[in-house]
């Protein structure tokens, strides 16, 4: 009777109020509050010589201009480092403002707050700082030659050094086994620097009760529960004093896991100080140039293999630009090393990396995390060894396979949760079966030859890449049925468009046999639920669904055990059926669960005819047991937490048949096609939405996103209009399968989704273009101004 | 330092509304701050991004590239005002269908782009579709579904006049 929801595809519960303005995103709330402004460092590299606010004291409006020098205790300390790494041994974070030393053009050097944003900027406009010029270090090559230094006390600009090495088999060194192998190629690999750039900014509004002593933030941030803790600590204040809200939030995809960032620590302090609400909106250009960007990476490659193209050693040194401050570790860089192996299994492997500071905006994770440079360089090494044996380029991928029968597979490195890397499930000789179907790889010779008699140029191109996914230490969830029917679902972690009010509900309702529209769900609300790591690394539907499915079953089990009291039934014996709990095969034997909620919770006042029912006087409880039993607790709640032992390992295929122009090296995709693999599917349809993001961020990295910056340190084209990000005219459309190998590590069967779809494009079109010209693709994204002089330098 | 305050009078979703605002005033902030129809969302400030698109006497313009003073005596419509008799348009109504918005955020431009679109242009081509959305920026959902939605919300539109 009950629609079993978990695996449909169920329409999003959040559209309602975001189709109808009904949205609330940061911006949109604390209509009465101070706003904050920043002036920011407009050097790449400077010593703060002094700052003067005279001129700005006759804005109208102005309430409050703050410095360095007016933050008290932790506030004047530098930002947490939030992952320590033993490898990190040169870690550097920010002060939320200056002190003395500017890094990075943006960096934040005086907090105005005025009654609103115009006058506020009209104050900083009119605040004078003057700057002692330093030497910026731009670009991976410079920063290496250690001429300059970011900072004083880091010599050669390293931040930090790991290599990690895997044997092969006999206990060969890569070094060995490619010295070994047949066949060997060298080459170097250069990954662009790009941005997340959701449409939404960052942005805080911070409420101070003096009367109550205690704080409300709302941050547009991807872990509510996190920043609660950081304000707490930063201003000194007992944790339940204050809660954190991640309200609507219009786009993440990684740059709003940072915490806290410098606004989200000031914004607070000063609404304590002022006793007013404040608040603070990014604009556009304070995105480009304070938060965070990703991706940049130079990175050489050895490669040892034999005749079938089987790599049987890889040697990878890896120039990972971080950035002027290393707040999030070195979490890229390692992700990057580990999941350049992809779904192969490499004979002997080495990879070594250096963290290395630049004058730059730091660089924290971008969906994908690190993935696209790994999966960019394996995917190239792949397509170089198929062309210096002259095989098909899938054949030398299937060469190197790990195969379904294999499982778990341990590649020997440590992952980015510190836990092994033993990939849990998979089935990649299928997935590429099953891609090269959806895409024609096998005619597309023909097609190819059909196109070049019309005079166009077509390539293809194919890229692998395996995802882990779901990385601990843990979610919880909380599920409460109240005595209307009604079941309350929170998690700690926050939602930036995933659509889990929807999943997360689809999972309840299944669990606890009751109809979606019963269910509501609270997410990033730490009045709600107080514990939680975050949303990032493709984790929310794998943690907190996870989570909240044991909470489900306790409450389930609870309820049935009531039920069968009142029933006089065996609990064995009853089933939840659209929210009535009812011995099973006998419909009329049954109590509404809204029922069983009131019994759980035995009370002295009736408020209500429901709670009459369960009054003192009501039941039938027995005189020699207390109302509420040994071990038991009041109410129809449950609350559990899914901590796994290590990640779960999702996959996927990509192919792509590009169409370059003759005469102008544009490249235009004419075909795209996804087989994806994110274990069991909780909602096909948005699983798919995600995939379709990913790609359209993937083809943005592939063909137009980068950031550019001069020799002085200045982000030349910090806006959208300059800043390329695709536009619909620019995605193609995308073709998907779903092959479904479920996780052995949780109850749900389940592996995350949401950056699987922008992790291989940078590789695919790579390899395609390169098919469609004969020339070697080396660096991404490529634009046609780079593929016309790669045509010139042939 | 004092601005002057400009006395304006929109009507907005069929309603009139007042304000008195400084010449610098920007049409996305007096909706938003001044008349609290925050709906309308600002997403780049320079009018590349199309979050804040809104129907100026039924023509859709960058909001955040107009001065409310400009707009003085006109009419405005929001994605506030796009459902009649709290009855969702077939717009939104496809948007949601599709599964043609995630995050949201950039959703309220797009909803009075193509309303304005499918007006004057009901049954649109393939081509013709993509290029009426190719103004605005979607990081959440390659766009794929929001075309979807735009053929979607023509054929409920065709439905319902028939």
């Amino acid at each position: 009777m009950t629609t079993r929801l978990f695996g449909e595809p169920v329409r999003r519960r959040e559209d309602a109020r975001l189709i109808t303005g009904q949205g609330r995103y940061l911006d949109d709330l604390g209509g009465g509050a101070l706003a904050a402004a920043f002036v920011r460092s407009p050097h790449a590299h400077a010593r703060i010589l002094d700052i003067d606010v005279s001129a700005a004291l006759d804005v109208e409006g102005l309430v409050a201009i703050y410095t360095w020098e007016d933050l008290p205790g932790a506030l004047a300390e530098p930002l947490p480092l939030l992952i320590p790494h033993p490898a990190l041994t040169h870690g550097r974070t920010a002060y939320p403002l200056a002190r003395e030393i500017v890094r990075h053009v943006g960096e934040p050097v005086v907090m105005v707050v005025a009654r609103d944003r115009y006058l506020a900027e009209d104050a900083c406009a009119l605040i004078r700082v003057d700057y002692e010029i330093l030497k910026p270090v731009v670009g991976i090559e410079e920063a290496v030659r250690g001429v300059h230094l970011v900072h004083e006390d880091v010599p050669g600009n390293i931040g930090a050094h790991l290599v990690q090495e895997v044997p092969g088999p006999g206990g060969l060194t890569a070094r060995e086994a490619i010295d070994a192998a047949p066949h060997t190629l060298e080459f170097r690999l250069d990954v662009e620097r790009s941005a997340c750039t959701p449409l939404e900014g960052k942005g805080v509004y911070a409420r101070w009760d003096a009367d109550d002593g205690s704080l409300r933030v709302y941050s547009s941030t991807q872990t509510s529960t996190s920043v609660r803790m950081a304000i707490a600590a930063k201003l000194g204040l007992p944790l339940p004093k204050v809660e954190v809200i991640a309200p609507d939030v219009g786009g993440g995809f990684g740059v709003k896991i940072v915490h806290p960032w410098p606004e989200e620590v000031l914004v607070p302090w000063a609404a304590r100080l002022l006793n007013r609400e404040v608040k603070w909106t990014e604009d556009r250009r304070e995105h480009f140039v304070s938060s965070s960007h990703e991706r940049g990476q130079v990175q050489h490659v050895r490669a040892g293999f034999d005749d079938e193209g089987r790599v049987l050693g890889l040697e990878v040194e890896i120039l990972h630009d971080h950035g002027a401050y290393t707040p999030y570790g070195i979490i890229v860089p390692i992700i990057t090393s580990t999941q350049l192996l992809g779904p192969y299994k490499v004979g002997a492997y080495r990879v070594e990396f250096s963290s290395i500071y630049t004058n730059t905006v730091q660089v924290t994770p971008y969906r994908g995390a690190g993935r696209p440079q790994g999966v960019f360089c394996m995917e190239r090494t792949m397509d170089r060894i198929a062309a210096h044996l002259g095989r098909d380029r899938t054949a030398v991928r299937a060469a190197n396979f790990i195969q379904p029968h294999e499982f778990p597979y341990d590649q020997g490195m440590t992952f980015q949760d510190g836990r092994p890397l033993i990939y849990d499930s998979g089935d990649y000789p299928e997935a590429l079966r099953m891609l090269k179907e959806l895409i024609g790889w096998d005619s597309f010779p023909e097609t190819k030859a059909r196109a070049a008699a019309e005079g166009r140029r077509i390539g293809i191109g194919v890229g692998c890449y395996v995802e882990g996914t779901g990385v601990g230490p843990y979610e919880g969830g909380h599920v409460q049925v109240t005595s209307d029917g009604r079941v309350h679902v929170s998690t700690g972690l926050t939602s930036q468009g995933q659509g889990h009010e929807t999943v997360f509900a689809q999972i309840a309702a299944t669990e606890l046999g009751v109809p979606i529209e019963k269910v509501s769900v609270v997410t990033g609300d730490t009045r709600r639920f107080g514990y939680a790591v975050g949303t990032f690394a493709s984790r929310a539907a794998v943690m907190s669904g996870n989570a909240i499915a044991l909470a489900c079953r306790k409450v389930r089990e609870k309820a049935l055990r009531i039920a069968a009291e009142a029933l006089e039934a065996d609990p064995r014996d009853l089933e939840i059926t659209d929210g009535m709990v009812h011995v099973a095969g006998v419909p009329s034997a049954s109590i509404p669960l809204a029922t069983v909620a009131v019994l759980s919770n035995p009370l002295r006042y009736a408020f209500d005819e429901e709670a009459k029912r369960a009054t003192q006087f009501a039941g039938p409880a027995s005189d020699d047991r207390p109302p509420v039993a040994e071990g038991e607790e009041p109410g129809l709640e449950g609350r559990d937490y899914y901590s796994p032992v290590r990640s779960t390992f999702a996959a996927g295929m990509h192919a792509a048949i590009v169409e370059t122009d003759l005469d102008t090296a544009e490249i235009r995709i004419l075909r795209y096609a996804v087989v994806h693999d994110c274990g069991k599917l909780i909602n096909p349809m948005i699983v798919e939405g995600q995939i379709h993001g990913g790609v359209a961020q993937g083809v943005g990295g592939a063909l137009y996103e980068k950031m550019v910056y001069d020799e002085h340190g200045q982000l030349l084209n910090a806006s959208f209009m300059d800043f390329l990000m695709p536009y619909a005219t620019e995605v193609p459309r995308i073709e998907t399968a779903h092959l479904e190998t479920p996780s052995p590590l949780n109850p749900l069967g389940i592996k995350g989704a949401g950056e699987a779809g922008v992790i291989p494009v940078s590789a695919v079109i790579a390899s395609a273009v390169e098919d469609a010209e004969g020339i070697t693709i080396a660096r991404m994204p490529v634009s046609p101004s780079d593929l016309h002089h790669l045509r010139l330098e042939r | 330092m004092n601005e002057t305050g400009h006395h304006v009078r929109l009507t907005v979703n069929g309603v009139v509304r007042e304000a008195t605002v400084p010449g610098r005033r920007l049409l996305s902030d007096c909706l938003r701050h001044d008349l609290g129809l925050t709906g309308t969302h600002v997403g780049c400030e320079h009018g590349v991004c199309g979050a804040c698109t809104v129907l100026l006497d039924g023509e859709p313009v960058r909001s955040c590239l107009t001065f409310a003073v400009t707009v003085d005596g006109h009419e405005i419509t929001t994605v506030e005002g796009l459902a009649r008799d709290g009855e969702l348009s077939p717009v939104q109504r496809a948007f949601t269908e599709c599964h043609a918005l995630q995050c949201g955020f950039c959703t309220p431009g797009f909803l009075c782009t193509v309303t304005a679109f499918l007006r004057d242009n009901p049954a649109p081509t393939e081509e013709e579709a993509l290029k009426a959305v190719a103004g605005n920026l979607c990081r959440c959902t390659g766009y794929q579904n929001i075309l979807k939605a735009v053929h979607r919300a023509a054929e409920i539109q065709a439905e319902e006049d028939r």
